[in-house]
């Protein structure tokens, strides 16, 4: 096997690159990243990435924390190609034997004021030039921003109370392990065992979905019109208002509470089965402060969602798949009442595969940790 | 940048560029590679310079070290997969996914003689990566030009990395069309043609097929598709090697386009297969259509012929070969049917063990065959109705199609990526 072998032309060129003017400087290495960090969407910036990514390869295990750092605020395209550099950094200094770098990447590991991402990366590459590291540092990730680093950390959370002798020491442990995980399978294998344990779980509250909705329709959507058509709710919510729905008939706002534990609300149950049409579900969230949040949506088929007037999310796509956080908006709670609108569309799809007509909304923070409604009742 | 810095740096790459330079040309895209889905020429098949070994034996918890045969190395991999490997050179590339959300992306790059990791890259995906539990989001087949190595993947990144590793260029082709998903995963293949790497990308959101220029990412070209769920990959069709032709296989249409412009040369209104790919010989193509269509399209004539048309040739998930005149698919059910080419008459069927997403391989007189389960049947297509000479277990399930170079398989299952290969 020839584990960790790297080709004689990089080694040449990284020689190249490192000698040819004496070693680089940290302002040819921070040119070279702000280059990167220039990449956009439509192969914007490419060229002269590509330039630059060789001189922040080439920049050595004394500069792997200044390419992590530029993850920070580094869009999805430039976070690639820095991760990209990191890992030519590190299989050159790990190919050599160098493992310099492990006290510097364990600093910025523990420096939870950089990106979740570098964070993790960083952490990956520390455990490679030192493997005490993982036994070291894993326990205090369990409520780590970065959710790679929580999830280990839960992984071991979980295996430990898999093993514990005792369904008190069980529990404990389980319970731990749910308040601090934020994957769904992770979420589900702590309140399954839970459950089985004998204590109930709010699901709906630890994820964030929102529960209590205002629903009204069904409007029309035959041939998938109805989607770009602004029906009164959509224009301004009212709900004392009636209007004319799908084949003239009235419509009204009705109260909505769904018990299913991801938060689903099925449309064809609240409003009548239902083809060719379209609904919207109005909700008011209390806020005490301006919030950054995440507004993660599941649906099955089209959806548009708006936070106080301002159009968050649209995507016209008809049963095609769903997931939990299946469309993700970066957004503000403003302080004080929000009101979260969303527009649910359905097709004329006649396939048995093709008859849901539903949604599931959550706020959270970037980690997935739910942010509640200062309102919010606790699920039954 | 300022000036002192952009000369000390311009100088810096210079010589880089040099040595890389240098390196490339030993590194010129030969016939002899499998540098992408169903190889160089999209045909399944090799020269028939050195033929693999119609069976092995993997060493496991039954089976003992010494009894251990064929087998040049077993690797495990880092990450999940079905997408085929590809070689180019000395070098065989895997592509994987990983992590709870298979939001981790990998390539990775291992000697072809001895099966050590060379290099492996991880990205973060930009796209969806929801995915039925049987795909993955690294089911797309890589692809190479025989200096780069251009990694798809069903959230539609799209990386571009020279041999070595080093990142070239980097699309996120769902950034731009957010819409571009399916539930059961996207699973096409790039194609490399005339300079271009060709992706086709169509579900029930924004659909569309692309032509990115290989050295720099850019798009040359982009065609609207309707708006479906489909999983063939871009064929090339070079009757004219002066002139390459892609060819687009939708459920409601197969079109050909000029390769260096997207433009549409002709269009071929029928129902199509959605997860079979079409296949080319001289100026024929089959084309999964009504079971077996054979389209004959002569050079400089912008236009099709229907030659023949055969329910019985329908093929499964597996795309058609044609090989020596004869056609062979099989059905999901594992039946392999033989047919004329030039007729599309059912010359012999042969049962299999099935069911298969895998596209075998066509070397010398044999097909070799693996199905879901990782079973491997080496079948003679000289024999009169064809003979299954050999059977043996990869051990785990094999979804990507095999590869082949300089007389070695090479499959990547479930866990490991296995070469094949005479001692």
């Amino acid at each position: 096997m020839m584990r960790g072998w790297i080709s004689p032309a990089v080694v040449l060129g990284a020689i190249v690159i490192g000698s040819s003017n004496g070693p680089l400087r940290a302002d040819e290495v921070a040119d070279a990243l702000a280059t990167i960090k220039a990449v956009g969407p439509g192969g914007t910036g490419q060229a002269a990435a590509g330039h630059a990514w060789r001189i922040a390869a080439a920049a050595g295990p004394a500069r792997i924390t200044d390419v992590l750092a530029a993850l920070d605020d580094a869009g999805p395209l430039a976070a690639n190609w820095l991760r990209a550099a990191v890992e030519a950094i590190g299989e050159k200094a790990a190919a050599s034997g160098d493992k310099s770098a492990a006290p510097e990447l364990e600093k910025f590991v523990l420096a939870a004021n950089h990106s979740p991402r570098a964070r993790r990366l960083a952490y990956d590459w520390l455990v490679r030039f030192d493997p005490a590291a993982e036994a070291r540092l894993m326990a205090g990730f369990l409520n780590d921003p970065s959710t790679e680093l929580r999830r280990d950390a839960v992984e071991r959370v979980l295996n430990a109370a898999e093993k514990a002798a005792t369904p008190e020491e069980k529990k404990s442990l389980y319970e731990q392990a749910f308040a601090a995980s934020r994957d769904v399978d992770q979420i589900n294998a702590a309140s399954n065992a839970l459950e089985k344990l004998g204590t109930k779980v709010d699901l709906p509250t630890h994820f964030g979905f929102i529960t209590r909705w205002k629903l009204i329709g069904p409007f029309d959507n035959s041939g998938g019109k109805g989607f770009s058509v602004a029906y009164p709710p959509e224009v301004k919510v009212d709900l004392a208002g009636k209007y004319a729905g799908k084949a003239d008939k009235e419509v009204v706002w009705i109260e909505h509470t769904t018990a299913e534990k991801y938060g689903e609300v099925d449309l064809n149950k609240a409003l009548g089965k239902n083809k060719g049409a379209a609904a919207y579900a109005v909700a008011e969230f209390r806020a005490a402060a301006e919030t950054p949040v995440e507004i993660r949506i599941g649906s099955i088929s089209a959806i548009k969602v708006w936070l106080n007037g301002q159009l968050l999310d649209s995507r016209e796509v008809y049963h095609s798949g769903v997931e939990i956080d299946q469309y993700v908006s970066r957004t503000k709670l403003k302080a004080g009442v929000n009101e979260i609108l969303v527009k649910v569309c359905e097709n004329e799809q006649t396939e048995t595969w093709a008859q849901d007509w539903k949604f599931q909304l959550r706020v959270c923070d970037a980690t997935g940790t739910a942010v509640l409604s200062q309102d919010r009742m606790a699920s039954k | 940048m300022n000036c002192e810095s952009t000369r000390r740096t311009s100088g810096r790459l210079l010589v880089f560029t040099v040595v890389s330079t240098l390196f490339f040309a030993a590194h010129s895209a030969s016939a002899a590679d499998w540098s992408q889905f169903r190889g160089a020429d999209n045909k399944s098949r090799a020269a028939e310079s050195k033929l693999p070994p119609d069976e092995f034996t993997l060493e496991t918890d039954d089976v003992p070290k010494v009894e251990r045969k064929n087998v040049a190395w077993k690797v495990e991999l880092p990450a999940r997969g079905v997408s085929g490997p590809i070689v180019v050179g000395d070098r065989v590339f895997v592509t994987g996914a990983s992590g709870p959300k298979q939001d981790r992306l990998h390539v990775i790059c291992y000697s072809a003689a001895d099966g050590g990791t060379l290099w492996h890259r991880q990205f973060w995906a930009t796209g969806r990566t929801i995915c039925h539990p049987t795909s993955s989001v690294a089911a797309n087949t890589p692809a190479s030009d025989g200096k780069r190595v251009f990694a798809f993947f069903s959230s539609n990144d799209l990386v571009a990395l020279d041999l070595d590793g080093n990142l070239l260029w980097y699309r996120g082709l769902t950034l731009e069309n957010p819409s571009a998903a399916n539930d059961v995963g996207m699973a096409s293949s790039p194609l490399v043609a005339a300079g271009n790497v060709v992706v086709q990308v169509e579900s029930k959101g924004e659909s569309f097929a692309a032509a990115l220029d290989a050295a720099t990412g850019e798009t040359r070209w982009q065609v609207p598709r309707t708006s479906q769920m489909n999983w063939t990959s871009p064929t090339v069709f070079s009757a004219d090697p002066a002139k390459p032709i892609v060819l687009l296989q939708s459920p409601d249409k197969f079109t050909a386009h000029d390769a260096k412009t997207g433009e549409v040369l002709w269009s071929y209104d029928e129902k199509c297969g959605e997860i079979s790919s079409s296949t080319t010989e001289g100026d024929l193509i089959f084309l999964p259509s009504s079971g077996l269509t054979a389209l004959r399209s002569p050079i400089g004539s912008g236009n099709w012929e229907k030659v023949w048309q055969e329910n019985q040739l329908g093929p499964g998930n597996s795309s058609p070969i044609v090989k020596d005149g004869r056609v062979y698919v099989v059905n999901r059910a594992g039946a392999l049917t033989c047919g004329d080419a030039k007729t599309g008459k059912v010359l012999w069927r042969q049962r299999l063990k099935g069911p298969y997403w895998a596209t075998p391989l066509a070397i010398g007189d044999r097909l070799f065959f693996v199905n879901a389960d990782g079973v491997m049947q080496s079948v003679k297509t000289s024999a009169e109705a064809g003979e299954v000479v050999a059977e043996s277990k990869f051990g785990e399930a094999v979804l990507g199609s095999p590869a082949y170079a300089d007389g070695g398989l090479y499959v990547r299952g479930e866990k490991h990526l296995f070469k094949i290969a005479q001692p």
